[in-house]
C-alpha cells in the first residue's frame, strides 16, 4: 500500500473551508428540522389526545406511515415527486430559491416528527390524568390546558428520547447529499472526489459528527439537570 | 333564583344505573353536605354540575340557564363553578402562586399583577401567604388542599364544589382545611361538599342529603338529620361513622 496520508489537505486551505461550509448546511438544516420537528410532533401527539376522530386518525397515519417508510425514499419523494403535485407558481418560487435545502428540510421534519409525537405521546400517557380534569375543571380549554398544563410536565420526561431522537436527526440529515444538499458528507465526498484523499476527508466529517453529538447531548443533559426542577406528584 | 337546580338527574355507566332521578335545588348562599358510603354516586353527581360528568337524562341549571344549552360555552361554565378535589391535582410544575392565577389570567385574561394581588390575598385567607413561592411537592398535604382552595376562589366562582376533601390527608391536617372550609361557609359562599365529617356538617351545613345506590334515601337539617334520620339506611349509615 502507498497511500499517503495528507492531513494538511483537509485541515488547511481551500478544502477545509469546504468542510466549514458543509458543516454549516449541517448545522442549519439539523437545526431548523428539530424545531420544526419538534413543533409538528407536538401539534401530531395532541391530535392524537382529542376526540376528535379525523384529527385522531390523521395523526394515527402520519405516525404510522413516516416511521415505517425509509427516510432515503421520503427525501427523493420530496425532491422528486412533489414538484408534479405542486402548483405551478409554487415550483416556480421554489426553482428560484434553495428547492434541494427546502426538500431536505421537509423530509428530516416529516420523518423525525413521526418519532417525536410517539415519545411526546408517551409523556402525555404518564402524566395522572387528574392533572387535566383539574385544568379543565377551572375554564382553561383544551389547548390550554395542554400548553401550561400538560405539555410542560410531559416535556421534562421525555427529555432523554428527545435528545437522541434530535441526535438521529443531525445524523440522518447526511443523507440529504443525495439530493444535492452541500452539507457536511457531500464536502466530504466532493474533496474525496477531488483529490482521492477519501480516508481524511470522511475521518474530519465523523469526528465533527461526533462531537456536535457529544456536545448537544452535553448541553441539553446539563440543562436538564441544573435547569429544569424535577417534578414530584 | 336558584344557582343550581337539578332536575330528575340520571346517569349510567353501562348498565350500571350509578345516579336515579335525583332532584336537588341549591339556593344563593346555601351549604350543602352530601354523605354516603362508597359507590353510592356522590361524587359523580356533584361532578355532573360543572360536567366534567356527562348525564343521559334530566337536567341541570346553573343561575337558571341549562348547563347544556348550546350557547352556553363549557369552559365559561367551569369559571363560574369551583371545584377542590380529594387529591388536590395541583399543577406540580408551578409555584403556588403560579398555580393559583394560571386560570385567572388564561381565562379572565385579568392581568398578571391584579391576578397575583388577589392570590395572595387568597393565600393570606386559607394561611399559606409565605409559601407563595415554593411549588407544590414542598408543602403537607393540608397546605396543598388550601391552595387548591385558593386556586378554585380565584376565579370567583358563584358556586364552590368540595369532592371529598380531607379524605386523602392525614388527621392532623383535617381540621386546617376544614377550617378553611367552614370560613368560606360563613362568608356566604354557596357550597356542595361531599364529606364524611360530620362535625362539619353539624357545624355549617344547612341540609344534609344522604345517598346509597344512586338515590337520594334523606335530606334534612343538619340537627334533625342527625337526631331523628327517618330511613332505616341513614341509620346505619350513621350508626358506623359517629
Amino acid at each position: 500500500m502507498n497511500y499517503q496520508f495528507d492531513w494538511d489537505l483537509v485541515l488547511h486551505g481551500e478544502y477545509a473551508e469546504w468542510i466549514v461550509d458543509g458543516l454549516i448546511v449541517t448545522l442549519k438544516i439539523s437545526a431548523i428540522s428539530i424545531v420544526l420537528s419538534m413543533l409538528l410532533g407536538t401539534i401530531i401527539a395532541v391530535f392524537r389526545m382529542t376526540k376528535v376522530k379525523p384529527l385522531v386518525w390523521f395523526s394515527a397515519a402520519f405516525t404510522e406511515f413516516f416511521r415505517n417508510t425509509p427516510l432515503l425514499v421520503q427525501i427523493f419523494f420530496w425532491y422528486f415527486g412533489s414538484s408534479t403535485i405542486l402548483p405551478k407558481f409554487v415550483n416556480q418560487w421554489l426553482a428560484h430559491h434553495d428547492f434541494e435545502f427546502a426538500a431536505g428540510t421537509i423530509a428530516l421534519t416529516v420523518y423525525t416528527a413521526a418519532f417525536i409525537a410517539e415519545e411526546i405521546r408517551s409523556g402525555i400517557f404518564s402524566i395522572p390524568k387528574t392533572q387535566l380534569e383539574a385544568s379543565r375543571a377551572v375554564g382553561l380549554s383544551f389547548t390550554q390546558a395542554y400548553v401550561y398544563v400538560i405539555l410542560p410536565q410531559a416535556f421534562r420526561i421525555i427529555i432523554p428520547p428527545l435528545i437522541s431522537q434530535s441526535l438521529n436527526l443531525i445524523k440522518n440529515s447526511s443523507l440529504v447529499m443525495t439530493i444535492g444538499v452541500a452539507d457536511l458528507t457531500y464536502m466530504a465526498r466532493q474533496i474525496e472526489s477531488y483529490t482521492f484523499h477519501g480516508f481524511e476527508a470522511f475521518t474530519v466529517a465523523t469526528v465533527i459528527y461526533l462531537c456536535i453529538s457529544l456536545l448537544v447531548s452535553l448541553i441539553i443533559t446539563q440543562y436538564n439537570k441544573h435547569f429544569l426542577r424535577k417534578i414530584v406528584y | 333564583m336558584a344557582v343550581i337546580e337539578v332536575r330528575n338527574l340520571n346517569k349510567w355507566y353501562g348498565d350500571f344505573h350509578v345516579l336515579q332521578n335525583i332532584d336537588e335545588t341549591v339556593e344563593k348562599g346555601e351549604v350543602l353536605v352530601i354523605c354516603g358510603p362508597s359507590g353510592s354516586g356522590k361524587s359523580t353527581f356533584i361532578r355532573c354540575i360543572n360536567r366534567l360528568e356527562e348525564f343521559q337524562k334530566g337536567s341541570v341549571h346553573f343561575c337558571g340557564k341549562d348547563i347544556h344549552a348550546r350557547d352556553v360555552d363549557v369552559n365559561s361554565l367551569r369559571a363560574e363553578i369551583g371545584i377542590v378535589f380529594q387529591q388536590f391535582n395541583l399543577y406540580p410544575h408551578l409555584t403556588v402562586l403560579k398555580n393559583v392565577i394560571l386560570a385567572p389570567t388564561k381565562v379572565r385574561k385579568t392581568p398578571k399583577g391584579e391576578a397575583e394581588d388577589l392570590a395572595l390575598m387568597l393565600l393570606e385567607r386559607v394561611g399559606i401567604q409565605n409559601q407563595a413561592h415554593k411549588y407544590p411537592a414542598e408543602l403537607s398535604g393540608g397546605q396543598q388542599q388550601r391552595v387548591a382552595i385558593a386556586r378554585a376562589l380565584a376565579m370567583r366562582p358563584q358556586v364552590m364544589l368540595f369532592d371529598e376533601p380531607t379524605s386523602a390527608l392525614d388527621p392532623e391536617m383535617i381540621n386546617e382545611v376544614l377550617n378553611v372550609m367552614k370560613d368560606l361557609a360563613r362568608e356566604g359562599m354557596t357550597m356542595l361538599c361531599v364529606t364524611h365529617e360530620m362535625g362539619f356538617a353539624r357545624e355549617v351545613a344547612d341540609r344534609v342529603i344522604f345517598m346509597d345506590g344512586g338515590q337520594k334515601i334523606e335530606e334534612a337539617p343538619p340537627h334533625e338529620f342527625f337526631s331523628n334520620p327517618k330511613s332505616e339506611r341513614t341509620q346505619l349509615f350513621l350508626k358506623e361513622i359517629l
